[in-house]
C-alpha cells in the first residue's frame, strides 16, 4: 500500500501546481479561439496574484481578494483587447507589453505599500482560502481500500480556487461546443467575416472573449497568492503562463485536452521537485532541469510537426478589417 | 476609428509618432510615482541628474545603453524581415554560454586572439540560437514567437544546469564560472581613454560600447545599402512579392534570424565579457525585452534605436540613483515605462497616429 500513498502524494502535488497552469491555460484558450492571441497571460496571473494578496490582506476576506484578481486581470485584458481589437494592434506586441506593465507595477507598488522588496504580508485564517474537506472523506478513506485514500489524498481537501478552476473546465467545454455564444466565438476565430456577415458584432464577440480571459487568468493569479502561497512575492508566476501557453498548443486548442496537458506540465514539475538530490536504481541522479525543460522542448517539438500536427485558429493574431 | 491607414508626413510619422508615445509614456509613468506619494518633477530632476550631471553618471548610462543598442538592433532587423524575436534574452543567454566558454577554454591564447574569438563565439552562439526558431518557421511552419519564447525557458534552465553541474567554479556555491583571466577581458573604457588624456572614473562602461556604434552602423549599410538589407526588407513588406523576384523568404527568414541573435549576443559581450568577467545566472536581465520597447520606438532604424537606446540608458542609470534617495521609487519604474511604451508605439501604434494627424489638422487650421 505504500506505493499508493506516495503515488497520491505526488498526484496531490502535481494536481496543486496545474491548477493555475489549467486556469490560464482556459483563459488563454478562450481568447485564442475568438482569435485574439494572448502571450500576456503572465503578467494578468501576475498583478491577479498582487491585487488578490492585497486585498485579502487588507480586508481579511480571501473571496475578497478574488474579486480583486479578477476584476484587475480583467482591467489588464481590456488594455489588451482595445489596442488588439479596437485599434487592431499587433497582438504579440500589446501581450508583451502587458507582461513588462505587470512585472514592473506589481514590485513598485508592493515595495511602496508594504515596503518589504516587494512581499505583501502573510495571509491567515480567514484572508487566505483553506482546504476544503470534502463530504465522507475519511470515513472513505478507512473503508474502500486504495479509491478511498485517493478521494481524501487528492479530491478532497484542495482549496476553492481549485474546484471553481474544475468548474470553470466543465463550462468552457460546454459553453464553447454546446451554446450558441460558443459557436459564435469559435466562428470569429475562424471567418470574422462569416460571422459579421450574419449580423453579429466581432469586436462585441472579442472583447467577450478577452473579458473571459481576463477572469480565468484572475482566478489562476489568486490562486497562486491566496491559496499555493499565504501571500504575493515579486514575479512569483515564474513562467507559469508561458507554460499554460504551450499547454494550449499542446491541447491543440481544445478544452479537455487542455486539462491533462495542464496536469502532465504539473506532474513534471511534481515529479521534478520530487527527484531533486534522488539518484534512481541504474539511472543515476536525473538532472531536475531536464524534467523542468520538458514542457518547452515538447511544446517546440510539437509546433514543429514531429509529433501530432498543431491547428491553430484560422483568424487568430489577425485584426478583423471590415470591408468598406 | 477609420478602417484607411492614416496618411502623415515622413518627418511627423518617423519623429512626431514615436515622440508622442514617449511622451504618454512618460505621463503614465509620473502618475505611478504621484500615485505613490512623490513628487514626479523632483524625481526627474534626480533622475537626469543621476544620470547625465557627473562624468560617471554619463559613463554608467552610456554601458546600459550598450545593452539597449544590441538588444534593439537585434529585434529591430528581425522586424525588417516581418519576424517579431521575443527571443533576445535566451539569444544572449547562449552567447554568454559561448563566450565564457572560449574565454575559459582558449586562455592561453594571447589577448589580441582571445578577446575578437570570445566575441565571435558570443555572435555565433546568438546567431545559432536565433537560426533555429527561423530554421522551424521556415520549413516547419511553427511560429517564431511562440518557439522563441520556449526557447528563453529552455536557454535559462540549460545556464542553471551547466552552471551547477558542469562548468561552476568548484567549491563555489554561487552558480557562475570562475572569473576570466585578466587578458581575456575587454577594456573598461577608463583605462583605454587614458593614453588619450581623457580622465574618466572606474565604471562598468567598456570597449563594447565601441562595438555596439560599429553594429549601427553595419546594420544601417545592411539594411538600407546591401542586396540582403533589400531582400530582408523586401520579405519583410511582401513575401508572395519577394518570392516572385526570386528572393527566398525561407532563407531570408533564416538569416535575418541568424543576424537578430547575433546581434543579442553583443548584450553578453558586454556583460559577460566586459563587466562581470565571469558567466552568471540572469546576466540579461530584462534587457532583451526592452529591447523590444527601443526597436518600436526607434521605428526599426538604427538612428532611432540609438536616440532610443540612450533614452532607456538615461531612465535605467537615473532610476538606479533616483533609487537611492527615493526607495519607493525602485527601478522597476523602468520596466513599467517600458512596458507601457511598447504599447504606446507598437500595439496602439493607429490611435497615436491619429492623434498626431488631429494634432497637424488643428495645426493647419481645417
Amino acid at each position: 500500500m505504500d506505493w499508493v500513498a506516495t503515488f497520491a502524494v505526488i498526484l496531490d502535488s502535481a494536481i496543486r501546481l496545474s491548477v493555475p497552469l489549467l486556469c490560464a491555460a482556459l483563459a488563454g484558450l478562450w481568447s485564442e479561439r475568438a482569435g485574439v492571441v494572448d502571450i500576456g497571460l503572465e503578467g494578468k496571473m501576475l498583478i491577479a496574484a498582487f491585487a488578490s494578496a492585497v486585498i485579502a490582506a487588507q480586508s481579511g476576506s480571501a473571496w475578497a481578494g478574488l474579486i480583486a484578481g479578477m476584476l484587475a486581470s480583467i482591467a489588464l485584458s481590456l488594455v489588451h483587447g482595445f489596442a488588439a481589437i479596437t485599434w487592431r494592434g499587433n497582438q504579440i506586441v500589446s501581450g508583451v507589453a502587458i507582461n513588462m506593465l505587470a512585472a514592473g507595477l506589481t514590485v513598485i507598488l508592493g515595495n511602496a505599500w508594504y515596503g518589504q522588496g516587494g512581499r505583501t504580508p502573510t495571509l491567515e485564517g480567514a484572508a487566505r482560502f483553506g482546504e476544503v474537506t470534502l463530504p465522507f472523506a475519511t470515513t472513505l478513506r478507512s473503508h474502500i481500500p486504495v479509491l478511498g485514500l485517493i478521494y481524501d489524498e487528492v479530491v478532497s481537501g484542495q482549496s476553492a480556487p481549485a474546484y471553481l478552476a474544475v468548474l470553470a473546465l466543465v463550462v468552457t467545454a460546454v459553453v464553447l461546443k454546446r451554446t450558441r455564444f460558443g459557436l459564435r466565438l469559435r466562428a470569429v476565430g475562424e471567418n470574422p467575416a462569416a460571422v459579421d456577415t450574419a449580423g453579429i458584432s466581432v469586436a462585441g464577440l472579442r472583447y467577450g472573449a478577452v473579458i473571459i480571459c481576463g477572469a480565468l487568468c484572475g482566478l489562476g493569479g489568486t490562486y497562486l497568492a491566496v491559496s499555493q502561497s499565504a501571500g504575493f512575492l515579486p514575479h512569483m508566476t515564474a513562467g507559469k503562463g508561458f507554460i499554460a501557453l504551450a499547454a494550449v498548443i499542446f491541447a491543440n486548442w481544445r478544452p479537455w485536452q487542455a486539462l491533462w496537458a495542464c496536469l502532465l506540465f504539473g506532474a513534471l514539475d511534481a515529479i521534478a521537485i520530487r527527484l531533486q538530490g534522488v539518484a534512481l536504481p541504474g539511472i543515476g541522479q536525473v538532472p531536475v532541469q531536464a524534467i523542468q525543460a520538458l514542457p518547452y522542448l515538447m511544446t517546440v517539438i510539437l509546433l514543429a510537426g514531429f509529433i501530432g500536427k498543431s491547428t491553430p485558429p484560422k483568424a487568430s493574431g489577425l485584426p478583423y478589417v471590415k470591408e468598406r | 476609428m477609420s478602417a484607411a491607414p492614416i496618411d502623415l508626413p515622413r518627418w511627423a510619422d518617423t519623429a512626431l509618432v514615436p515622440l508622442v508615445s514617449v511622451a504618454a509614456a512618460l505621463v503614465i509613468a509620473g502618475l505611478v510615482v504621484l500615485g505613490i506619494g512623490e513628487s514626479p518633477l523632483e524625481a526627474t530632476a534626480l533622475l537626469l541628474r543621476g544620470a547625465l550631471g557627473s562624468a560617471e553618471g554619463i559613463s554608467f548610462t552610456l554601458y546600459y545603453t550598450t545593452n539597449f543598442i544590441f538588444t534593439g538592433l537585434a529585434v529591430a532587423v528581425a522586424f525588417h524581415a516581418g519576424l517579431f524575436n521575443i527571443g533576445g534574452e535566451g539569444q544572449a543567454t547562449i552567447a554568454g554560454i559561448f563566450a565564457a566558454l572560449a574565454c575559459l577554454w582558449l586562455a592561453p591564447l594571447p589577448g589580441v586572439l582571445l578577446v575578437p574569438l570570445a566575441v565571435l563565439a558570443a555572435a555565433g552562439g546568438g546567431a545559432l540560437y536565433g537560426l533555429i526558431p527561423g530554421w522551424l518557421q521556415a520549413t516547419r511552419g511553427s511560429h517564431v514567437v511562440i518557439t522563441t519564447i520556449m526557447f528563453n525557458f529552455l536557454a535559462a534552465t540549460l545556464t542553471v544546469y551547466l552552471l551547477v553541474e558542469v562548468i561552476g567554479k568548484p567549491g563555489s556555491m554561487q552558480p557562475e564560472t570562475a572569473e576570466f583571466a585578466s587578458h581575456a577581458i575587454l577594456t573598461p573604457m577608463h583605462r583605454l581613454l587614458a593614453p588619450l588624456g581623457v580622465k574618466l572614473p572606474a565604471t562598468p562602461l567598456n570597449s563594447a560600447f565601441l562595438l555596439a556604434l560599429a553594429a549601427l552602423v553595419a546594420v544601417w549599410a545592411l539594411i538600407f545599402r546591401s542586396r540582403l538589407g533589400y531582400a530582408i526588407r523586401t520579405v519583410g513588406a511582401n513575401p508572395g512579392a519577394a518570392a516572385y523576384a526570386g528572393i527566398s523568404p525561407a532563407r531570408i527568414t533564416m538569416v535575418a534570424m541568424a543576424i537578430s541573435g547575433a546581434l543579442a549576443g553583443g548584450l553578453a559581450v558586454n556583460e559577460v565579457m566586459g563587466v562581470q568577467h565571469r558567466l552568471l545566472l540572469d546576466f540579461t536581465a530584462g534587457y532583451g525585452f526592452v529591447g523590444i520597447a527601443v526597436a518600436l520606438m526607434g521605428r526599426g532604424h538604427p538612428v532611432g534605436v540609438a536616440l532610443a537606446a540612450l533614452l532607456f540608458g538615461v531612465l535605467y542609470q537615473g532610476g538606479a540613483e533616483l533609487s537611492f534617495d527615493k526607495p519607493a521609487i525602485t527601478r522597476d519604474m523602468v520596466v513599467v515605462i517600458g512596458g507601457v511604451i511598447i504599447l504606446f508605439a507598437g500595439a496602439l501604434d493607429g490611435l497615436f497616429r491619429r492623434v498626431v494627424a488631429s494634432l497637424l489638422r488643428i495645426g493647419r487650421g481645417d
